[in-house]
């Protein structure tokens, strides 16, 4: 009995690596210290009715946000372990078979549990305010998205203790991804985690979509909305368009392993180069779908900051479209070398650079719209100006890389990695920094520490191209991505020491925007105007942080830049404020639905992982039972007396 | 769909837009009509890897060996007659004065087909896994497993939602709300006839050519 409970403990939790004892001590010093707060401070009511079970978008946001840094803090020490390992030839700080799970978990972190969720961050947190609505089109369905997503990162993260991590890389190609040469449950941990989150990224898509559609304030016609929301429109379409593909394409190998069939296999007529070829199809719109957002948030940013409208918003909207479609037709570029004949890779050969087009017309629109503007160096407006030349760089190695025949030198190289961490960190990671800061006033209402922001920001930036520019010339040089360790005497040694300086630069970097965060919870100065940045769009006519109901009255909107031109209107001589009339606001009940489906969701990948299947059968009944039990439900909204928006409104000094 | 969306079902209370009031149901058959876009997309990629793979049979049975001429063609019939009974219970829902009675009667004959189309589909999985053509025998028959069985699940999904469906329209009769439940699982219906209208000509019909 003890001997095979023994046995059990030893395959269930990673044993043998004192850093993961480490993260086993952590983990539960991290959970008894949560666990005893809550308690003492007798805050679990408060937890439950104001965060877990809310429908509120703008605190959905906010729990995106959170998460997704802590899954950059997460992804940051994974990538500071595998620098480290690089740093000098012949390291034997991590094992080869730890270096796979590093960077298998920090790509997939990064990509899925990062740049995902601080994108639906922003969507939830913006886009409603920005186009004057008082909520999304389905705020419940938005809930469940966001559970989904939080119990799917769990998961993945779980893996590090309990199982044993991924380790097939980010991608998972078969076969190598198959049961025959990866037994152990990591692989299924990546599965089951994606596709949990992947439903809720796909509902947020529609959820989002619709929102933009049908819940504009009047008078909103579509060539008035803020370019950001623009972006998250055509954000919204590719994902509405990549994710169903995804699903399948992981589905399929996970009944390979589950089911013994032959999708992916080498025997019994299955075709790896199938899952590759679906993989990517997803994937390459994937970084599509996390840069467009950054860019709605340049556009933002630039035109705020240089106080001046944008300049070519329609052709703005146009290469977002553009960008929108072409990113369909150049997954191949990801796999030139498979063989598939020169004219399939000419052609996506050639779409790949068409898309550099329209980027381009989006960067000389930004050049232009700060030509001649009064330019405010603000921490948004700063990461904005650093995006530039670095995207420009990540662009050109990005052409470089789809000259076909030139891509069977660099391929899988660490050129490769240069060239993507450059257009990720560079476009996607300082768009989302720019974001957060610009919009953090509207969250917290608080503004953060400017010399704090400056300091990280330049150890950020002169940290990247430390970190960055020596793997291009280590790629020309023959190193390849996923090397756990190499010799003496290759001449990589030093470009390697420098560049994992440079990485620990970023890691200051991030320690800065941590302080900041610290100080601006208890020093930050307070928004009490709503409006900080002298903003153009609607949600900075809103107080920060917005009420629960957004608008008191809906505003009418007479054109682009909303907000602008009504504070125009506002200085006329003439101008007389019109009088206030609420009515009672109609608004989605809190529900504890979401959060109790998404347990049951986790229940059932955590017993499919180690293939429970009474398990996965116990979380797949919660979940039916979960789903009947919202559609029995008929009492789903209430509506906000007048005289409480009075009293809020006039507690905000606003009546 | 511009038609429902513009007029919705059981549209009760005035609405003025001018104050941030959106339709509720609309919105809802809107947001359905996008999720049966991202469905079509689901079963567009398993279609293609069916296509991909239904040579590679790796020695196996082939589908002109397996396929049951009569099984296949009695669930086409069924599933088709379905589609057309749950049509006639949406269009008692939309008469002005349909009968809650009627509908759930339509509903119920929708039922009973659906449910027979599920048991013939397990009945041709059992048989066909009894006789040694299992999901794990070839590329082809994990494509035709998946496949099939994606399509067979979503009918029984429907069938539960349909049954809770009933339940609600006998408990509450006809309002917005139920008007347009009703309304969204016969849409879901409709279109799982059309994806078997492709299964039927792409997975059978040329299998057994
Ligand atoms: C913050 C600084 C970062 C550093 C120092 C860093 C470093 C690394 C390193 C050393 C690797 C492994 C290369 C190899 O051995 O093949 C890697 C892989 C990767 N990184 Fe990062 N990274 C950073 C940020 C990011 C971000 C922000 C993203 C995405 C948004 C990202 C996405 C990836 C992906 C997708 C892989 C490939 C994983 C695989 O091969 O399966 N990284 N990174
Ligand atoms: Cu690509």
């Amino acid at each position: 009995m003890l001997e095979s409970i023994k046995t059990f403990a030893s395959h269930f939790f990673v044993t043998g690596d004192p850093m993961i004892y480490g993260a086993d001590a952590s983990i539960v010093l991290v959970t008894v210290a949560i666990l005893f707060v809550l308690t003492y401070f007798k805050k679990w009511r408060w937890l439950w009715d104001e965060w877990l079970t809310t429908v509120d978008h703008k605190k959905i946001g906010i729990m995106y946000a959170l998460a997704a840094i802590l899954m950059l803090f997460r992804g940051g020490v994974d990538a500071l372990l595998m620098r480290t390992q690089l740093a000098f030839p012949n390291m034997h700080f991590l094992q080869a078979e730890h270096y796979n799970q590093i960077f298998t978990t920090h790509g997939t972190i990064m990509i899925l549990f990062m740049a995902m969720p601080l994108m639906f961050a922003f969507f939830n947190i913006v886009v409603p305010l920005q186009i004057g609505a008082r909520d999304v089109a389905y705020p419940y369905l938005n809930a469940v998205s966001f559970w989904l997503f939080f119990f799917g990162a769990m998961l993945l993260n779980l893996s590090f203790v309990i199982g044993g991590s991924p380790d097939a890389g980010w991608v998972s190609y078969p076969p190598l991804s198959e049961l025959a040469f990866d037994k152990g449950p990591g692989e299924n941990f990546y599965l089951l985690s994606i596709s949990i989150s992947g439903i809720g990224s796909l509902a947020t898509g529609i959820n989002f979509m619709v929102t933009i559609l049908k819940m504009r304030a009047p008078g909103m016609k579509l060539m008035d909305m803020p370019l950001f929301t623009w972006s998250i429109l055509a954000t919204c379409i590719i994902i509405i368009f990549a994710f169903p593909v995804l699903t399948i394409a992981l589905a399929l190998l996970f009944i390979d392993r589950l089911a013994g069939a032959h999708f992916f296999t080498m025997l019994h007529g299955g075709n790896p180069m199938m899952f590759i070829n679906l993989f990517w199809m997803w994937g390459h719109p994937e970084v599509y779908i996390v840069v467009l957002p950054a860019f709605g948030i340049y556009s933002e940013v630039v035109s705020t900051f240089a106080k001046k409208r944008i300049f070519g918003y329609k052709s703005m909207v146009a290469s977002m479209m553009l960008i929108s479609i072409i990113s369909y037709f150049t997954w191949t570029h990801h796999f030139f070398t498979m063989g598939s004949g020169a004219d399939v890779n000419t052609f996506f050969a050639i779409s790949t650079m068409a898309i550099g087009v329209p980027t381009g017309v989006k960067v000389f629109n930004w050049l232009f719209t700060m030509y001649r503007g009064r330019i405010r160096l603000t921490l948004p407006m700063l990461w904005t100006i650093a995006f530039v030349p670095c995207f420009a760089i990540g662009g050109a190695t990005g052409v470089m890389l789809a000259v076909a025949p030139a891509d069977y030198q660099y391929h899988n190289s660490y050129f490769l990695i240069a060239h993507f961490h450059q257009v990720l960190i560079g476009g996607v990671v300082f768009g989302y920094f720019a974001g957060l800061y610009y919009w953090w006033p509207k969250m917290f209402g608080h503004v953060l520490n400017e010399k704090l922001g400056r300091w990280s920001f330049w150890f950020w930036n002169i940290g990247f191209y430390v970190c960055f520019m020596p793997q291009y010339a280590l790629g020309f040089m023959g190193m390849t991505r996923r090397l756990y360790t190499y010799p003496h005497g290759l001449g990589w040694s030093s470009l390697n020491l420098v560049s994992t300086i440079g990485a620990f630069m970023m890691g200051i970097g991030f320690l800065f925007q941590g302080a900041q965060i610290l100080h601006g919870i208890k020093f930050g100065k307070r928004d009490t105007t709503g409006d900080p940045w002298d903003g153009r769009t609607l949600e900075w006519s809103l107080p920060s942080p917005a009420p629960h109901y957004n608008f008191a009255t809906i505003p009418q909107i007479k054109g682009r830049d909303a907000w602008w031109t009504m504070k125009e209107e506002m200085k006329q001589p003439g101008y007389k404020k019109e009088p206030v009339h609420i009515e009672p606001i109609h608004m989605p009940k809190s529900s504890g639905r979401p959060f109790i489906m998404s347990v049951f969701f986790f229940i059932a990948g955590f017993g499919l992982t180690f293939d429970w299947i009474w398990m996965g059968v116990i979380g797949a009944i919660g979940v039916g039972i979960t789903l009947l039990a919202r559609s029995f439900e008929y009492d789903t909204d209430y509506y906000v007396p007048v005289d409480e928006i009075e009293r809020t409104e006039a507690a905000l000094g606003r009546l | 769909m511009a038609e429902v969306i513009s007029q919705p079902v059981g549209h009760q209370h005035g609405h003025d837009h001018a104050h941030g009031h959106v339709d509720q149901e609309s919105l809802k058959i809107l947001g359905f009509w996008i999720f049966l876009v991202t469905d079509c997309l689901l079963f567009g990629t398993l279609f293609a890897t069916f296509i991909v793979l239904r040579t590679h049979t790796d020695g196996g049975p082939t589908g002109k060996e397996i396929f049951d001429i009569p099984t296949f063609i009695a669930e086409t019939f069924i599933l088709l007659t379905s589609s057309f009974t749950s049509g006639l219970a949406t269009l008692e829902m939309r008469k002005n004065n349909g009968s809650v009675q009627r509908l759930i009667g339509w509903l119920i004959v929708t039922w009973i087909l659906g449910a027979a189309f599920v048991g013939l589909e397990i009945k041709e999985f059992t048989h066909l896994a009894l006789d040694g053509a299992t999901i794990s025998r070839s590329a082809f028959l994990s494509g035709f497993f998946t496949l099939v069985g994606t399509h067979g699940l979503h009918v029984s999904v429907g069938l539960i939602w349909m049954l809770a469906l009933m339940i609600q329209v006998g408990r509450y009769g006809f309002t917005a709300v139920t008007k347009r439940k009703i309304y969204i699982v016969g849409l879901y219906w409709h279109f799982l006839d059309a994806v078997w209208i492709f299964l039927f000509t792409v997975v059978y019909l040329i299998g057994v050519m």
